[in-house]
Parts: structure tokens; C-alpha cells; sequence
């Protein structure tokens, strides 16, 4: 087997400080499907945006065929015969799939466009590689799976020999996922490399033919898929390397707080992404939900904190039912949220630190003064925080944009968890933060736990879900699929088969989860 | 009824064709810009500068063509402006664009000043007028003869360039990627078009389209040219191409409607409603159609996402 | 913290020093006498009490209309209605101030309260028609401008013209309803003092009130709002009808304190101007009397090179327009920020890893 390509010491930073990769090594042989796998934010998409030119590494090389490249724009990393299917398609919905497959290389006839040729080279492409398209129809109204196929042509009319393929298969139905392996595998006959990024551990061992595994933004082995287990791989994948222990008492749960009753949620494409979800959340409790991500989490929040509107099924919050409550009224009931993407609805990055922490008390009595704010209570109470979250700035009035990200995440917590709520939700509470930041958040939810509030805690990272969580629910396609009330009995190995999907519990056993 | 008289006159129907003109013009720019994704709100300046222009060098050359030339030239160096600004060294466009307007109503005076010693109007310049056109045959028919026939040149090449801009827009090369460039910039930049290129290449055609408005205003409308003559057709414009979504064919319509509205303000003149109220009347159906537009598009949103 | 600040005025002094230069050079172009044209443009408004009045007075109503502007960009919305509200304001006091006969004490803040009103429902209807239907604000209010305009002169031409007067104007205004004059033998006028007492109302509003901050919230971060229980549509409206309030008050205060009469034969343009001082001010009440008095001083100045040059006043259409273009530039001296913001970044970064990246 050749090599074709490889990525020699690849490190890269972004701006805001994250180390997405740390001296990667990557390597492909000609012909092959390899497999990239890891976590969400192993920095496997990162090092194939880098391959296709959309970022830059700070250090390391690229080798194509055994020749060094440098490749900073995609319209280099075509010329050099690579493509890339992205997770989110890039395509023109109004075009037709004719269209959108020869944009920038419109077939010409007397300067005009000549549609019937467009049709005809998408038409012959398809049947070369046998991935049946409508030419003429726009790319609009297909469904997902089709777009991919346009996505792919695309590529492959550009010349592309290394194909790579971003997720392909989180949008896609079993059905299609099907379909869509018998074509890379045709792909394949034909000469060309695939480099398939996923977390579906299945499908890596189905489809690949080597498997390469990264955690932390490093990679942590190379090897042949057919003599590796899916467990293996699991284990490589989510493995610890530093073992964050976690403090704690064991937890004595009260009251239900929050109950969900037969949530469904049907996407904009018709798709359901909650189906009859149903778990109930007790005070003094720390309800963890794990699952990989896009399973439906993301939908469950946005419903519960009011961000989303909602049709199907019940919620309530100390037995009373919340579901048409403004933002405002479910957080003057006590639900206090950390949001995902702290950038987009956390803080006003431009406004100071201190008008962040009072975002959500700014008309309260005590922080108003007849009609003027009371500017002393509010820097006490900033000074307060600061302190007692450790937030490090030059003082409350600095932008919060000026913060790092750890200290940006920590305002956001100290002012969801400083209003005393009786229902938090934390939402990735400590991704891409460092160790510091993430200590203090950890404990902080604690201390609210043992004072009687509600957690819900939504995390990729299965190292803070085991550690933090007293009880957990597996999320898989939009559904509950396992229940465990007892944490020290299950292994990260057993969580992994939940969260793939591979297994599933009872309903009897799910049920345990409403306490009732 | 003598409203109804006078709509149903045939020189109603070419008074609509004469006030569509330069708003047909500039609504067309619009939509070129729009369709690669920029606002272009300049359109109002780039119109004025354009009309001074044209009369300037047509009295200076005694050739309303020359001064049609100077009018595009003023316009797409007006867009280059625009262009360099939001696209190098990214200012907000509208701001840009408020920016551009502002510098064309006292530009504008400023060089008429220096050029005509008046600040007001252009008459003491000898300026050209673009030649009218009686289309052979046509003007024999009745009703639609004194309808077509007989316009400014303008107004013909106005009713060309919608055609132009559908075939530009869907049937070339350029177009695709225009519009490619517009909906998504990404897909466009992954098969590595310079966006930002297409996006200059698209306000220099939506300042030229403009230009043809701003000179058919001082050399076809009237022979002059005089301080903000534009009156805001170039943000008319803008409401015109909104309510046309964005497609030629619908800004014609849309701009059509506009035109109504105007001979209407200018016809109406002679009722005992007071003029005031009557040259309210294309702002107020901008007004309306705009809102008309944008509710019918939050409930088509609606819709969508309730299926 | 400073160093934001400092970058900011560095940026401003050197897009207002571009423009200059820009203005400097289209005058040696076209004048005969150029270094007398810009004496004239630079320090003119000093050279007389009376100039260094005039420019006071324009500052008047470029502060009310860059307050409205400012209040309404905080909240991110572009509606540029200012014009029309400035100048039905000074309709309604027209209406007021002639129609009526009250004693000063009332008549006075009466007719101001009047024209503020009136600004305040017209910029209403842009702000209503965004959030119930959508409709830009910025085209709506840019076509909200003609219409006022005709209903204002309407107003005027058909009930309060004054036939007499040989041109078209309104009846005089009743005595009691005038500001006073606060120096003799100028216009300026006790007007200044509501204008001044308005920067420090709205920049108490805007940075001490629960009010102020949910609009600066909303604008800054719309979604952060809305999910810390902002009512977004809310705040976007009062911003707007606020802003209409002091456009309204600004027409009403510059016709008491500038006329005797109503004399405007079309849009006075200062909601325009409120644009680019609002710009200037970076939406900041208290640098809008700076914005407003230097826009003011240009503005004088060349109305003084004009009177006694060759070079027409409206030369300083290129300043406002540059200055605009060259603040709202993001990348207009971007790198040189970016440097100091890298720099920083990756002290930062070294000192909290150690120095590897391992």
C-alpha cells in the first residue's frame, strides 16, 4: 500500500487559546477508507479543515504523494485533488443540483450558461459512480441524503482522488447510511481515498478499512479496523488521560422539581428529534444526561428554559404546569440555565462584567434606586462574585470580551447560580475551559446541589458526567435509552454501548426515572 | 369620476411609463446587489451625482450621449466607493450607504455651485436632452400607440434592462454565481469564487443601472438638474425591490405600481385635494407595499416552520 | 480597558485628519485664493463673538437629533425618522405657539411638551410596523420623512399661513411662547440649557436605568436579552418612541429659539446630521455636545469661507462623509489594533501554559 497522504506535526491554535491539535500525525494509503474518530472536540474536524485549507496549522507539514504541499485556501486543496464534504452542506438551496455541481465551472455556450451540458455532466458523473441524482431538480426541496450525494459529485467533479467526508452520517437515516456506505465503497473500487470522520463505532468498523483514534487533540493510535474491537476503540476514544476525581457526599434527593412528561419535538424537516421523553429531576439532585451529541439534548434544553416553542407534551415545575411561561416567569420561578455557546446567549461580550452578573435581576428592587440603579449595591455585589467565583479581571467594569474563556464561562455561572435557583440547567458547563475554571464550576454545582437545587447536567464528556452526576439518563435518536440510579455500578464501557446505540433498557427500567 | 378620467386616459398610461422610468432603473440595481447579498443604499446618491453629471458634461460636449457616459462613469465610481468601503474595509454598508447619500446632496450643490454659480438649478448651463423615440408601427395602433410610443430612449433601454437582468441574473456564468454569492457565501468560497470580487463586480452594475436612472431624471424627465431632484426614488427603489422579491420580472411590477402612484400625485394636481396630500401619495403606497411584502413574508415563515 | 479608549480617539483624530486633508486639497484645487479660503473654514468661528455664537446655536439642534439617533442605534435599530419628528416638532410648536394664548410659564413648556409628543407617536409607527410585520425600519422611516414633510408644510400652508407676509411663512408666534435670548446681539438662546439638561436626562437614562440598560443589552446582544428575560420587542419600541420624543423636542426648541415664525420651505436635514454626530459620539450622550459642536464648527466655518471666498459651503459634505465611513470602518486601522490584542494574547497564553503547548 502507498501512502498519499501525510500530515507530519501538526499543531494548531486558535485565537481565542484553545489547542485544537497538538503535533498531530496522520497518515493515509492510497485506495483506503480510514476512519477518524474521537470525541466531540478531539480536533478531528479541526486537522481536516486544515487538509482542505480552511485553517492554517502553526506548525507542521503536509505531504501529498510524498511531496510537501502547502495548502491555505480550499481552491488549492482542490487543485491538489482533495475534497471535502462538510457537515453542514455547502450548497446553494434555490440552484438546481445541476447548478450547484458546476458552479465556478459553468459549461459555456456563445458566454451563456449552457444548461443542457451542466445537465449532462451531472447526468454522466452519476452514472459513472452510480450515485442517482435528479439533475434538474433544486437542491431546496431534496432531503438530506441527496444533498450529501450532490455534495460528493461536487467533489468528484473537481477531481478529487482524496474525498473526505465530515460526519456523514449524523443526518442520514439507517436507510440512507446504507446506500450511502455502498457508495464509498464503489468509490473505492474505483481508486479513490476516503477519509470518513464519525463517532458511530459501528460504522467505522463496517465501512473502514484502518482506524485512526484522537482524544484531546492528539492522536492515540493507528490501527487495521478488522483487528480492533468496537470496545477497544471505545475505550482509546474516552479514555482518561488525567483522572478527574470529583468530592462529594452522597446525595439525599427531596422533592420532584422538575418533571418532563411525553415531549416531542418535530424538526423543520419533519424529522422527530425528541420522541415521548418523559424523566422527572428531584432537588438536591444532580441528573446527569449523557449521549453523543445531536441526539436530541439541544432540543430538551431550549424547550425547558423557554427558548423553543413546544406543542407536544408537558412541563412542570413543582407540579405546576410551565409550558407556555415567558423566559422571565420561568426564571422569577428559579430555573437558572448555562447555556451551550456561552459567546451567542451567555454574556453581552461588549457590555462590562458587571452588567453581565446582573442581567437577570437588573429590575429587582435591590439593585435599583427609585429609578436610577443603585451603582454601589451593584458592585458589591459584582466585587462579591468576582470574588467568590474567582473571577480574574482588573475590576467589574473591564468588557467581558477582554476575558478568557474560562473566566468568561465564569461569570456566566456565577450569575445563573447566585440567584438562588431551584432548578439549574448547565449545558456543557466547562467545554474548552481549563482546569481551574472547570474545578471550581464542579464544586459550585455541588454546593448547589446540597443546598436543595435541581441539577440537569448536559455534557459530551463522559470523565464529567460519571464524576459529577448522582443519577443519569442516556439520550440515543431522540429517546430515553437507559436509566441508572446508581452510578458506581456502571462502567464508561457499558455507558459507551448506550450511547451508540447498540443497547437499549426496558421501558420498565427507563420508567424508574419519574419517581412514581 | 374625474379621477376615473383621468386614470383611464391614455396619457395617464404613458405619464406611469415616465415616472416608472428612473425607478425601474435604480430598483433593478437593487436587485442585482441584493441578489449577491449587499444593500445598496447609495442608490439615491449615486442617482443624484449621476444626474448632475449627465447635464454638466452634455452641456460642456453638446452631447447628451457624452453626458450619459459621464453620468455612468460618476455612478461607478460612487459604487467603487461603496464597494471599497464595505467590502476592504468593512464599514456597514448602510452606513456606507447613508454616508454616500449625504456626500451626494452637498456634493452635488458643491459642484453645480462651481460649475453653474447657482446652487439650486442647472439652467444656466446649456444642457442636453436624450433623444425621444416614436416607435414605427406601434404609434399607429390606437391606444397602446400614445401609451408606448414616444418615450425618452431611457425609457425603452429601462424596459431592456429588465430583460437584460434576467438573463444576466439566470442565464449566464456571472449571474450564477451571483446569486450563489448572495445565498451562500460559503458554498461559493468552497468552489473558490472570490466573493468579495463578485460582490464588486455586483454594486458596479447596480451603480451603472443606477446612473441610467439618475440621467434619464436631468436629461429625459426634466432638461435640468436641480439640488435632491431624486426625492427618494432611490429608497423607493429599495421598497420596490423588496415587494418584487427580488426577481426582475417582480420588480417591474413592483416599480410599475410606484409609477401609478406617481402620475397619480403628478395628475391630481389639477382636484381640489390639497397638492400636499396628493405628493404624499408614492410614499405612503411605498409604505404599504412594504408592509404588505414583509407580513407576507413572516407568515410564509410561519407556515414553514408549522409543517 | 484605557487602551480600547485610546485606540478609539487615535482612530477618530485620524479619520477626522484624513478628512480634512481630503477637504484641503479639493480647496486648493478649485479656489483661487485657498490659503485665505481655509483661514477662513478653520478659524473664522473664532474671529467674532458672533460666529463663535452661531456655531453654539447650531449645536442646539445637531445635539437633540444626535441624542434621538444615539438612544435608537443603541438599540441597534436604523430607523432614521429623526428628520420628520424634528421637524412636525416644530410644526406642532408653530400650532401651539400661534393658535394659542397662555401665559409664558405655560404656554412655553407647553408647546414643547407638544412637539415632543408628536415626535414621539411618529416614530412609533416605523418601530410598529418592524415588530408587528417586519418592515425595515430604515425604509419605512426613510419614506416616513417625505410624508411628514408634506403634512407639515400642508399644516402650515392651510391654516397658519400668513398671506401678508409676501413669502410663504406662518403667522407670527405669540411672544409668550419665544426662548429668550440669552446674549445680545445674538440668536443664542436659552435653548442650549434643555439641550444640556437632555445629554445628562438621557445619558442617566441610558447607563442608570433599568430601562437604558435592557436597551443596551438588546443591543449589544440580542439573544443574551431575550434568554436573560429581556422583553426584546418591548425595549425596541420605547427606544424608538424616546428617540422620537427629543426629535420632536429638538424641532420645537430650535423653532422657539431660532424664528418668529415658521420659515422652513423644506427638510431642515439635521436628522441626518444627528446620524453623523451619533457616529462621532459612538452613540454616547455625553460625547454627542463634543460630536454636535465640531460637526457645528465645520459647518460654520465654511458658511464663513463661502460668504467671503470663492469656495462653496458645501465642501464640507466630504468631511461628514468620509468621517462617517472611516469610524464604521471595522478594519480601518484594524491591524494596528490587532497587533496590541496579539500581543497581549500570547503573553497571556505563555504565561498560562508555561510556555509549550504540550
Amino acid at each position: 500500500m502507498k501512502e498519499i497522504l501525510k500530515m507530519q506535526n501538526i499543531t494548531k491554535v486558535y485565537p481565542n487559546g484553545i489547542v485544537a491539535n497538538k503535533r498531530v500525525n496522520f497518515s493515509v494509503n492510497e485506495g483506503e477508507i480510514h476512519a477518524l474518530v474521537g470525541e466531540n472536540g478531539a480536533g478531528k474536524t479541526t486537522l481536516m479543515k486544515i487538509l482542505f485549507g480552511l485553517e492554517q496549522p502553526e506548525e507542521g507539514a503536509i505531504y501529498l504523494n510524498g511531496k510537501k504541499v502547502s495548502i491555505n485556501s480550499p481552491f488549492i486543496a482542490i487543485k491538489n485533488g482533495i475534497g471535502m464534504v462538510h457537515q453542514h452542506f455547502m450548497l446553494v438551496p434555490s440552484l438546481t443540483v445541476a447548478e450547484n455541481i458546476v458552479l465556478g465551472i459553468e459549461p459555456r455556450k456563445r458566454g451563456f450558461i449552457d444548461f443542457k451540458k451542466a445537465v449532462e455532466i451531472t447526468e454522466e458523473l452519476a452514472q459513472k459512480y452510480n450515485l442517482k441524482v435528479d439533475a434538474k431538480a433544486v437542491v431546496r426541496d431534496l432531503p438530506v441524503g441527496m444533498k450529501q450525494k450532490v455534495e460528493i459529485l461536487k467533489a468528484l467533479l473537481r477531481g478529487a482522488k482524496i474525498l473526505i467526508l465530515d460526519e456523514p452520517t449524523a443526518v442520514l437515516t439507517p436507510q440512507e447510511t446504507e446506500e450511502l456506505f455502498e457508495e464509498l465503497l464503489r468509490l473505492k473500487e474505483k481508486g479513490h481515498t476516503i477519509i470518513f470522520i464519525s463517532h458511530k463505532l459501528r460504522e467505522v468498523k463496517q465501512i473502514s478499512d484502518r482506524v485512526t483514534i484522537m482524544r484531546h487533540g492528539k492522536n492515540v493510535g493507528v490501527f487495521k479496523t478488522s483487528e480492533v474491537t468496537e470496545q477497544d476503540i471505545s475505550k482509546l476514544m474516552v479514555g482518561r488521560d488525567v483522572v478527574l476525581k470529583i468530592e462529594k457526599t452522597q446525595h439525599k434527593p427531596g422533592e420532584v422539581v422538575l418533571e418532563v412528561k411525553n415531549l416531542t419535538w418535530i424538526n423543520e424537516w419533519g424529522k422527530p428529534t425528541l420522541k415521548n421523553v418523559s424523566f422527572s429531576v428531584r432537588s438536591g439532585e444532580i441528573l446527569g444526561v449523557a449521549g453523543v451529541e445531536g441526539n436530541g439534548q439541544r432540543e430538551l434544553v431550549e424547550i425547558i428554559t423557554g427558548l423553543r416553542k413546544f406543542d407536544k407534551g408537558d412541563l412542570l415545575l413543582d407540579g405546576k404546569i410551565i409550558n407556555n411561561l415567558s423566559i422571565k416567569e420561568r426564571r422569577e420561578l428559579g430555573i437558572s440555565y448555562i447555556p451551550e455557546d456561552r459567546m451567542v446567549y451567555g454574556v453581552a461580550a461588549e457590555a462590562s462584567i458587571a452588567e453581565n452578573l446582573i442581567a437577570d435581576r437588573f429590575e429587582k428592587r435591590e439593585f435599583n434606586h427609585g429609578i436610577l440603579t443603585n451603582i454601589r449595591k451593584i458592585a458589591s455585589f459584582s466585587k462579591y462574585l468576582i470574588e467568590e467565583f474567582k473571577i480574574q479581571c482588573s475590576s467589574f467594569n473591564q468588557k467581558v470580551k477582554m476575558l478568557s474563556g474560562g473566566n468568561i464561562q465564569k461569570v456566566v455561572v456565577a450569575r445563573e447560580f447566585s440567584s438562588g435557583p431551584k432548578l439549574l440547567i448547565a449545558d456543557q458547563p466547562t467545554r474548552g475551559i481549563d482546569v481551574g475554571a472547570t474545578e471550581l464550576i464542579h464544586k459550585k454545582i455541588i454546593e448547589l446541589r446540597d443546598r436543595g437545587t435541581a441539577v440537569l447536567l448536559i455534557s459530551a464528556d463522559l470523565n464529567e458526567i460519571m464524576e459529577l452526576s448522582d443519577t443519569l439518563i442516556v439520550m440515543f435518536g431522540g429517546e430515553i435509552v437507559a436509566y441508572f440510579d446508581d452510578l458506581s455500578k456502571v462502567t464508561e464501557e457499558e455507558l459507551g454501548t448506550y450511547m451508540l446505540g447498540l443497547k437499549k433498557q426496558s421501558y420498565e427500567e427507563i420508567r424508574r426515572v419519574l419517581y412514581a | 369620476m374625474k379621477i376615473l378620467e383621468i386614470i383611464f386616459s391614455t396619457s395617464f398610461g404613458y405619464a406611469i411609463l415616465r415616472v416608472t422610468t428612473p425607478i425601474l432603473f435604480a430598483a433593478l440595481g437593487a436587485v442585482i446587489s441584493d441578489k449577491a447579498g449587499v444593500i445598496n443604499i447609495a442608490l439615491e446618491g449615486i442617482m443624484l451625482m449621476a444626474a448632475l453629471w449627465g447635464v454638466i458634461i452634455s452641456a460642456f460636449t453638446h452631447s447628451a450621449w457624452w453626458g450619459l457616459v459621464a453620468a455612468i462613469v460618476s455612478g461607478v465610481l460612487m459604487s467603487f466607493i461603496l464597494a471599497y468601503f464595505s467590502l476592504n474595509l468593512k464599514t456597514d454598508v448602510i452606513l456606507a450607504g447613508i454616508a454616500l447619500n449625504l456626500f451626494s446632496s452637498g456634493g452635488t450643490i458643491f459642484i453645480l455651485y462651481l460649475v453653474a454659480h447657482d446652487k439650486g438649478i442647472s439652467s444656466s448651463l446649456k444642457s442636453e436632452v436624450l433623444p425621444q423615440m416614436t416607435l414605427p408601427l406601434v404609434n399607429k395602433i390606437p391606444v397602446i400607440g400614445p401609451i408606448f410610443s414616444g418615450h425618452n430612449i431611457l425609457t425603452y433601454i429601462a424596459l431592456l434592462a429588465v430583460i437584460l437582468v434576467y438573463v444576466l441574473l439566470y442565464r449566464t456564468p456571472l449571474g450564477l454565481r451571483i446569486r450563489a454569492v448572495g445565498e451562500n457565501p460559503d458554498a461559493a468560497d468552497s468552489v473558490g469564487i472570490g466573493v468579495n470580487k463578485i460582490r464588486y463586480i455586483a454594486l458596479l452594475l447596480s451603480g451603472i443601472l443606477a446612473s441610467f436612472g439618475g440621467a434619464y431624471l436631468s436629461m429625459g424627465y426634466v432638461s435640468w438638474f436641480s439640488t435632491n431632484m431624486t426625492a427618494g426614488r432611490g429608497f423607493i427603489a429599495l421598497a420596490a425591490e423588496a415587494m418584487g422579491k427580488g426577481t426582475p420580472l417582480g420588480t417591474f411590477f413592483a416599480s410599475l405600481l410606484f409609477g401609478f402612484a406617481g402620475a397619480l400625485a403628478n395628475n391630481l394636481q389639477s382636484l381640489r385635494i390639497p397638492s400636499e396630500f396628493i405628493q404624499m401619495i408614492p410614499y405612503i403606497v411605498t409604505i404599504i407595499g412594504l408592509v404588505i411584502y414583509s407580513s407576507s413574508q413572516v407568515s410564509r415563515i410561519k407556515k414553514v416552520k408549522e409543517q | 480597558m484605557h487602551r480600547e479608549v485610546l485606540f478609539e480617539i487615535v482612530r477618530t483624530a485620524v479619520a477626522i485628519l484624513i478628512s480634512l486633508f481630503v477637504v484641503f486639497l479639493i480647496v486648493f484645487l478649485v479656489s483661487s485664493q485657498p490659503t485665505e479660503a481655509l483661514s477662513k473654514f478653520l478659524i473664522g468661528p473664532l474671529s467674532k463673538v458672533r460666529y463663535f455664537s452661531n456655531v453654539l446655536e447650531l449645536s442646539i439642534p445637531l445635539i437633540f437629533n444626535g441624542l434621538a439617533i444615539s438612544i435608537m442605534f443603541q438599540a441597534k435599530q436604523f430607523n432614521i425618522g429623526a428628520e420628520g419628528a424634528f421637524f412636525m416638532g416644530a410644526v406642532a410648536a408653530t400650532v401651539v405657539g400661534i393658535t394659542m394664548n397662555l401665559p409664558r410659564i405655560i404656554h412655553l413648556p407647553f408647546a414643547i411638551i407638544a412637539g415632543s409628543f408628536i415626535g414621539g407617536i411618529l416614530l412609533f409607527i416605523p418601530a410598529i410596523l418592524k415588530s408587528k410585520w417586519n418592515a425595515s425600519e430604515l425604509v419605512s422611516s426613510l419614506m416616513l420623512n417625505y410624508i411628514l414633510y408634506y403634512f407639515g408644510i400642508f399644516i402650515i400652508n392651510y391654516y397658519l399661513r400668513d398671506v401678508n407676509a409676501g413669502y410663504m411663512v406662518s403667522y407670527p408666534l405669540n411672544s409668550s411662547v419665544l426662548l429668550p435670548k440669552l446674549m445680545v446681539g445674538t440668536r443664542l438662546h436659552y435653548g442650549i440649557f434643555i439641550a444640556i439638561a437632555m445629554i445628562i436626562i438621557m445619558y442617566y437614562f441610558l447607563y442608570r436605568t433599568k430601562w437604558g440598560y435592557a436597551i443596551r443589552m438588546t443591543g449589544l446582544n440580542e439573544k443574551f436579552a431575550e434568554y436573560v428575560g429581556i422583553n426584546v420587542k418591548k425595549v425596541i419600541l420605547y427606544a424608538q418612541i424616546i428617540g422620537g420624543i427629543i426629535a420632536g423636542m429638538g424641532g420645537a426648541v430650535e423653532l422657539l429659539g431660532m424664528y418668529t415664525r415658521f420659515e422652513w420651505q423644506k427638510l431642515p436635514g439635521y436628522g441626518w446630521d444627528g446620524i453623523i454626530v451619533a457616529i462621532l459620539a459612538r452613540n454616547n450622550p455625553l460625547l454627542v455636545p463634543v460630536a454636535a459642536f465640531f460637526l457645528s464648527y465645520i459647518r460654520i466655518g465654511a458658511d464663513l469661507m463661502a460668504r467671503m471666498t470663492d469656495v462653496p459651503s458645501e465642501v464640507v459634505s466630504v468631511i461628514q462623509a468620509l468621517v462617517i465611513m472611516l469610524i464604521a470602518a471595522e478594519s480601518f486601522m484594524a491591524k494596528w489594533r490587532h497587533t496590541m490584542v496579539v500581543k497581549r494574547a500570547k503573553e497571556e497564553f505563555y504565561v498560562n501554559n508555561g510556555g509549550s503547548l504540550q
